[in-house]
């Protein structure tokens, strides 16, 4: 097949969860939240709906993690002033865990879905 | 059973997460609910002001105050900075630059003129210290007979004082060999022991002719000749003072030549009474020293003040001193009692660790270098230049490296680390230092005086003295150890081996650790008590629960010496006083783990340790404290982490006894709670002055509430007492919809009033002339305290601008930093930070869930941390009568270690209780004492880790705490898990230690070392639980629970915490099989203190409450120490009119009578009696219907109960003898409180009444369920 819209989403997709990979260690909430949000919509267009289903949930958590945010009023996610407590530190690198291991897999399926794009 | 108070509980689904930090997906779901709570509407941001006039939009006017009435509204309103009037200009030209013409307004920013500002004012000049020092020969040159006693405890200005007699101190008695000794001699040996060792053969020549043989004893000593030459009116005054230590004739001679100074050093001598008295006449000279004040009236007052310390009974002492260092036997003990006098004159503590006995009477007088402490009650002033030597070293060595460091220091400006780092580095360099002082060894020539022989071989000085010396004070000791025993088992059986650690480990030279440990562990426990402690309670059954007394924080089972240093109750309290081993076993107890820590508490005595090297471990920088282990003379074993370190040379000489060789003998292994001069490496900036900043809120509301007199007469009145030195500074600014400024400049003539009414982007009009030094500018600073409540009492300004205001308090005191104290009496309504109203009076008393109970902006926040970055403080007063959403005001004092005080409905005329509290509070809050850029660090042995922290601060990282300001009257909290077993130590140790800069501009460490038992057995965990700990904690976890997620779930938690342990006991530990609600006696309060928590204003539902003063409640549960939070949450009940003597205590010549403790049921109050309810900070004196008339009439001093005024605030100084008892027993109970407590009468028909019946947490209310229920309904959740 050709290089195709969904290809190319494929190999977007790639470049970018490798930098989320990072992301998820580094805690960038915000570029993070984008990026993957960003390759969502790429997907809806690819009409990929595998794809974007499997995302879907982390995308809805975002969303909510977002909404539910301690009042700022600057962007952000954490709150200098209970990040410290250790319920919270550790659920914050628990999450980043999770996460990590996600865009992981996420990482080799859109190598496998870019590589079967092109295959025919 | 009632209708049941906690709807919809299913314990099942509900469990309490935070109750139990160990379940780790309870963990994570606690952190996923707080993550969620915050549901307050995002505010707008800060509303960034159009330009109002035309492009210029600052706008700044001064008037002088008397005028501002109508003019200085005109001049608002002129906007362009050069048009302002003339009066204006010449406050202006002060500044750095006029804020007119083309001068772009910026330039009266901050950050052009702060540097003009260092420059001028010289503030941050050399720190005091490098100023002070560097005259430090010259006293002690000029002024050597002056005696070692350091301690000027009760001189108001102790700073000077102290310093000065630090100085001399040390080199006193070798005023000769000081000036004679070349200052380049770069001798490195310890300086301490040279002199000690100077003095000793030379008292022993002397003064103990029995002791002629020690003469060929110091023969050794290559020093020997040297002290003769050095004649000392003093010394030559000691036979008198030691009368031949009569030191049981036959009895070795050389261990007590060894011992002159060990034990105990008068320094922490209790002493009988009887030894005391004799003092004055004995020792003239020290009389002279201001020590002798506190030593007169110690035998009184310290029994029952120290009760934390407890000083042993005499008797305990002796023979743990016999047992210690000498051969005396409780016969020879006699003996020495002659000589216990000369010691006790030195004695500053006033209380002993242990033995003050018969080897302290060998010290020479001159050689109490370092007591210190003082006991004035409020401020504890005394310091202790213990380390005498030392002190002459550390000065050296601050002026050595002070130039260097301070500049550096202060320049850079982007100290991310901050103190963390600078603790962290502080030790490290210390230690260092104390290295370098062989490379520069004339301070210490200089200072110290040193005897040494000019001829001395430099270079191996350090060594050879070095060796001499541990090897003399160890042989000399094992003389004494090898007696020891024979004279313990007859002396004090109790007293384990030598009553202290570390004599164990003397006494076997080098025991292996698990000796140790076992010794340590707890093995000398109390059973009978644990056996108490244990006995199960039937709490269905048992009624009378009360102890007759306020219960006592439980004593954790530990040997009696480790008890004896172990931390005060008061200052450092843990939750389980018994360690569980391991997570599992705590998750089994269903307690929490956690401490309450009132680190900066006002003590009535405290050692003050100056000391070139503060030895810390060398891994986990824990500060030595009384329960590391010596593994030898030279080696320390920390007890956090277990690392070996070694003890610096410096370290071996004892300040207190003058003696070498004893590590373990110097207060700081002898004191769990310490205080360190702290030297420029535990500085990242030269230490800030006394900085305060008064912002006051003058409109229309303000002036309405009329608080504004009564503040300015109570800062006038104790402007004095406002803690600080000659460069403490001071500013105020008030604010309605502008804000003003005054210029105290000094020579100014009347203060003038700066108006800034650019409130969306604030400017400081004047950089130089807003803060000014109290003492150069004070008449300015009367005169606009007197003229203030007129200025504004004509103010129709309804509007008030604070969160402008706080920016400028920001950027006024951000070059320093210091306190910021808020008056406000209304919503902030203009600028950035305004707020809305937020509470439904209707939902008051919803038995739903209470909403916004978190903050509605950030702005507040923000500012905080802003504030706390720039070492800030922000106290807030709130006087409103309406809602002033507290919860997001809060947050500026929560973050930067503020304190908050709330007075609702607050009227001058209107409401004179509140008006009565507010002057007490001013009173204590302006003079008490305060600590500046402090970082608080909380370590914990290995396995331990903290899980939360509560309480105002920020949390810098895991384990240490930033605090812009500390105050003495707030407490944390720290709720603690288990990370790893502790199986491998029997101990557990917890240390806080704060880094503060004092009013002084000293910077300080003080440590706190709690030291517990661990322990593998459940039932051990419950004997060792401290049910007002515990409850405290739940209550601070509960707080924050109601703020992330609900006020019903933080109840239905509570609850839980009681079903939770209930059944954990009955399934692991009761052995019978009974029914009924049975916990161990340790824990039979527990559901009675949750019932009364969920009773509390915080957390109560279903009861009227406003939403400000629920958020009040909360915020005094996270910061109120936990006497004073037990009291609040579970008021102490009397009764007064049939109190009898019994058990009463005397105290001086008052008899303070001890009625019991009632239950707080109504069934426990009679119409027939007068009862008082002490709610911590606030007295209820409920006077029954058909109270005895008499009681009313020599108490109240009213003919009957019908004339009892309604609103009585006060009881008379009646001459009755019931009179005198109840105000006795009143003040009593006021004793030790922060701020002491309003009384109210209220009689059974007074509207008042019904705040009295509320507090009767036992009974039912309409909203809540009675003790009974409760209990059933407990018994029921179990059963489910």
């Amino acid at each position: 097949m050709a290089f195709t819209f969904a290809a190319f989403c494929y190999m977007l997709a790639l470049l970018l969860t490798a930098a989320l990979i990072f992301f998820a260690i580094w805690h960038l909430v915000l570029p993070e939240y984008l990026i993957h949000f960003f390759f969502c919509v790429m997907f809806f267009c690819a009409a990929e709906w595998l794809t974007l289903c499997l995302n879907l949930p982390l995308l809805a958590y975002h969303v909510w993690r977002y909404m539910s945010r301690p009042v700022m009023s600057c962007p952000g996610l954490y709150d200098p002033t209970t990040i410290m407590n250790a319920d919270i530190l550790a659920y914050c690198q628990k999450e980043g865990w999770c996460k990590l291991a996600f865009y992981l897999l996420s990482f080799f399926y859109y190598l496998y879905g870019y590589v079967f794009i092109f295959t025919p | 059973m009632g209708p049941d108070p906690h709807p919809g509980l299913g314990r099942a689904s509900q469990h309490p997460d935070w109750k139990l930090p160990s379940r780790r997906s309870d963990a994570v779901r606690a952190a996923r609910s707080s993550l969620t709570s915050s549901r307050g509407p995002l505010l707008p941001h800060v509303r960034r002001g159009v330009p109002a006039f035309g492009g210029q939009r600052r706008s700044c006017v001064s008037t002088a105050p008397g005028i501002r009435g109508n003019r200085g509204r005109q001049d608002r309103e002129m906007s362009a900075p050069g048009s302002t009037n003339p009066s204006s200009s010449g406050s202006y030209s002060q500044s750095s630059t006029p804020n007119g013409g083309a001068a772009p307004p910026r330039q009266n920013g901050p950050a052009q003129t702060y540097p003009s500002m260092y420059a001028s004012t010289g503030y941050y000049g050399p720190p005091p210290h490098q100023q002070s020092y560097p005259t430090i020969p010259a006293h002690s040159t000029s002024v050597p007979n002056k005696t070692s006693i350091t301690n000027s405890a009760q001189s108001a200005n102790y700073y000077e004082n102290n310093h000065q007699q630090q100085h001399h101190v040390a080199p006193a008695p070798y005023n000769t060999p000081c000036t004679s000794a070349s200052p380049s001699q770069p001798y490195s040996a310890p300086p301490p022991s040279n002199t000690q060792y100077s003095q000793q053969p030379f008292q022993q020549q002397q003064q103990h002719p029995p002791y002629a043989t020690p003469g060929s004893y110091y023969g050794q000593q290559p020093y020997h000749g040297v002290p003769t030459t050095v004649q000392h009116p003093q010394q030559q005054q000691n036979p008198s003072l030691v009368p031949a230590p009569a030191v049981g004739p036959g009895a070795p001679l050389y261990p007590i030549v060894s011992y002159p100074s060990v034990p105990g050093s008068g320094q922490y001598g209790t002493l009988s009474p009887s030894q005391s008295t004799s003092t004055p006449g004995v020792m003239p000279i020290q009389m002279s020293a201001p020590l002798h004040q506190y030593n007169s009236s110690q035998p009184t007052s310290t029994p029952p003040v120290h009760p934390g310390y407890g000083g042993a009974p005499p008797s305990q002492m002796v023979p743990t001193v016999n047992g210690q260092g000498t051969t005396a036997q409780t016969t020879a003990h006699q003996h020495y009692d002659p000589s216990h006098q000369a010691p006790q004159s030195y004695d500053s503590y006033g209380r002993v660790t242990h033995s003050t006995g018969g080897p302290a009477a060998d010290r020479p007088p001159s050689g109490t270098p370092s007591t210190s402490v003082h006991s004035s009650p409020g401020h504890h002033q005394g310091m202790q230049y213990g380390y005498v030597a030392n002190s002459g070293t550390s000065a050296a060595s601050a002026t050595t490296s002070g130039p260097a460091a301070a500049p550096s220091s202060s320049s850079s400006d982007d100290d991310e680390e901050d103190e963390d780092e600078d603790e962290e580095a502080g030790g490290e360099t210390s230690s260092s230092t104390t290295g370098s002082a062989s490379p520069l060894p004339n301070s210490y020539d200089s200072l110290e005086g040193g005897s040494y022989p000019d001829s001395m071989p430099p270079s191996n000085d350090m060594t050879n003295q070095a060796q001499s010396y541990s090897s003399y004070g160890y042989h000399t000791m094992q003389p004494a150890y090898r007696q020891g025993p024979a004279s313990r088992s007859d002396s004090s059986p109790s007293h384990d081996l030598y009553g202290q650690p570390s004599y164990q480990q003397y006494s076997q030279p080098f025991p292996d650790l698990s000796q140790l440990s076992a010794a340590l562990g707890g093995l000398s426990g109390v059973p009978e008590l644990e056996v108490e402690a244990l006995r199960p309670v039937n709490l269905l059954q048992e009624r009378n629960l009360l102890p007759p007394r306020p219960l006592e924080a439980p004593e954790p089972n530990l040997s009696a010496d480790l008890r004896k240093v172990n931390c005060s109750p008061q200052t450092f309290r843990c939750t389980l006083t018994s360690v569980p081993q391991t997570q599992a076993l705590l998750n089994k107890a269903r307690l929490p783990l956690g401490l309450l820590l009132h680190p900066f508490r006002d003590l009535q005595q405290l050692p003050v340790i100056t000391s070139n090297t503060i030895v810390r471990c060398r891994s986990c920088r824990t500060y030595i404290n009384p329960f590391v282990t010596f593994l030898d003379q030279r080696r320390w074993k920390c007890n956090l982490c277990y690392r070996v370190n070694d003890v610096p040379d410096e370290f071996m000489y004892n300040p207190v006894t003058r003696s070498y060789g004893e590590p373990h003998k110097r207060p700081e292994v002898q004191n769990a709670t310490v205080e360190f001069i702290a030297s420029s490496d535990y500085m990242l900036r030269p230490p800030q002055p006394a900085v305060y900043l008064f912002v006051l809120d003058v409109s229309h509301n303000a002036v309405e509430a009329g608080y504004l007199k009564y503040l300015c007469d109570s800062i006038l009145e104790n402007l004095d007492k406002l803690p600080g030195d000659t460069r403490t500074r001071i500013g105020f600014l008030t604010f309605d919809s502008t804000i003003h400024f005054y210029n105290l400049q000094e020579g100014l003539s009347q203060p003038q009033m700066l108006v800034v009414s650019d409130i969306d982007d604030v400017f400081i009009p004047s950089h130089d002339s807003l803060m000014v030094n109290l003492k150069e500018s004070k008449e300015l600073v009367k005169d606009l305290l007197t003229s203030l409540p007129a200025m504004f009492s004509q103010s129709r300004e309804t509007h008030s601008a604070l969160g402008p205001a706080l920016q400028a308090a920001f950027k006024l005191m951000s070059p320093t930093g210091g306190r910021v104290t808020v008056f406000l009496t209304q919503l902030p309504t203009l600028g950035a930070g305004m707020l809305q109203s937020r509470e439904d009076p209707n939902q008051r008393s919803s038995s739903k869930g209470v909403q916004h109970l978190g903050p509605a902006t950030d702005f507040y926040k923000k500012l905080a941390l802003d504030c706390s970055g720039q070492q800030i403080g922000v106290d807030l007063f709130l006087l409103s009568s309406q809602y002033a959403d507290l919860t997001s005001l809060a947050c500026m004092s929560k973050y930067s270690a503020g304190s908050i005080f709330y007075y609702p409905s607050f009227h001058h005329l209107h409401n004179p209780a509140q008006l009565e509290k507010f002057q007490r509070d001013l009173g204590r809050y302006l003079t008490r004492k305060i600590g500046f850029e402090a970082v608080m660090r909380i370590r914990c042995t290995k396995g331990l880790s903290i899980h939360t922290f509560h309480g105002n601060f920020f949390v810098r990282s895991t384990d240490l705490l930033s605090l812009a300001n500390v105050n003495p009257d707030s407490a944390f909290a720290v709720q603690m898990s288990i990370e790893d077993s502790l199986a491998d130590s029997s101990l557990a140790c917890f240390q806080a230690a704060l880094l503060y800069t004092s009013n002084k501009g000293k910077r300080r460490i003080r440590v706190h070392t709690l030291c517990l038992p661990v322990v593998n057995q459940l039932s051990d965990v419950y004997a060792g639980a401290d049910v007002q700990a515990i409850t405290c904690l739940l209550a601070n976890m509960a707080i924050d629970r109601s703020i992330s997620s609900s006020l019903s779930d933080a109840r239905d938690a509570l609850v839980n915490a009681v079903v939770d342990l209930v059944s954990a006991y009955k399934s692991n530990v009761s052995s019978l099989q009974q029914s009924g609600l049975v916990v161990p006696a340790s824990m039979r309060l527990f559901p009675l203190y949750i019932l009364a928590l969920l009773k509390q204003r915080a957390l109560r539902t279903g009861t009227s409450t406003r939403l400000d003063e629920r958020v009040f409640a909360m915020c005094e549960f996270k910061t109120q120490p936990l006497q004073q939070l037990m009291r609040m949450v579970h008021p102490d009940l009397y009764r007064l009119d049939n109190m009898s003597d019994q058990g009463a205590l005397h105290l001086n010549d008052t008899v303070v009578p001890q009625p019991p403790l009632l239950h707080l049921s109504a069934e426990r109050v009679s119409r027939d009696g007068a009862f008082l309810m002490d709610c911590g900070n606030v007295f209820y004196l409920w006077i029954g219907k058909c109270c005895n008339e008499m009681f009313i009439r020599d108490v109240l001093g009213c003919p009957n109960y019908a004339s009892i005024p309604p609103n009585m605030n006060h009881i008379p100084e009646l001459e009755t003898p019931l009179s005198e008892r109840v105000r006795a027993f009143l003040d009593w109970l006021q004793d030790n409180r922060a701020f002491s407590s309003t009384i109210h009468v209220v009689r059974d028909d007074a509207s008042a009444k019904s705040t009295f019946f509320l507090h009767l947490v036992e009974d039912r209310t309409d909203s809540a369920s009675s003790y009974s229920e409760f209990l059933q309904h407990i018994q029921q959740q179990m059963s489910k």
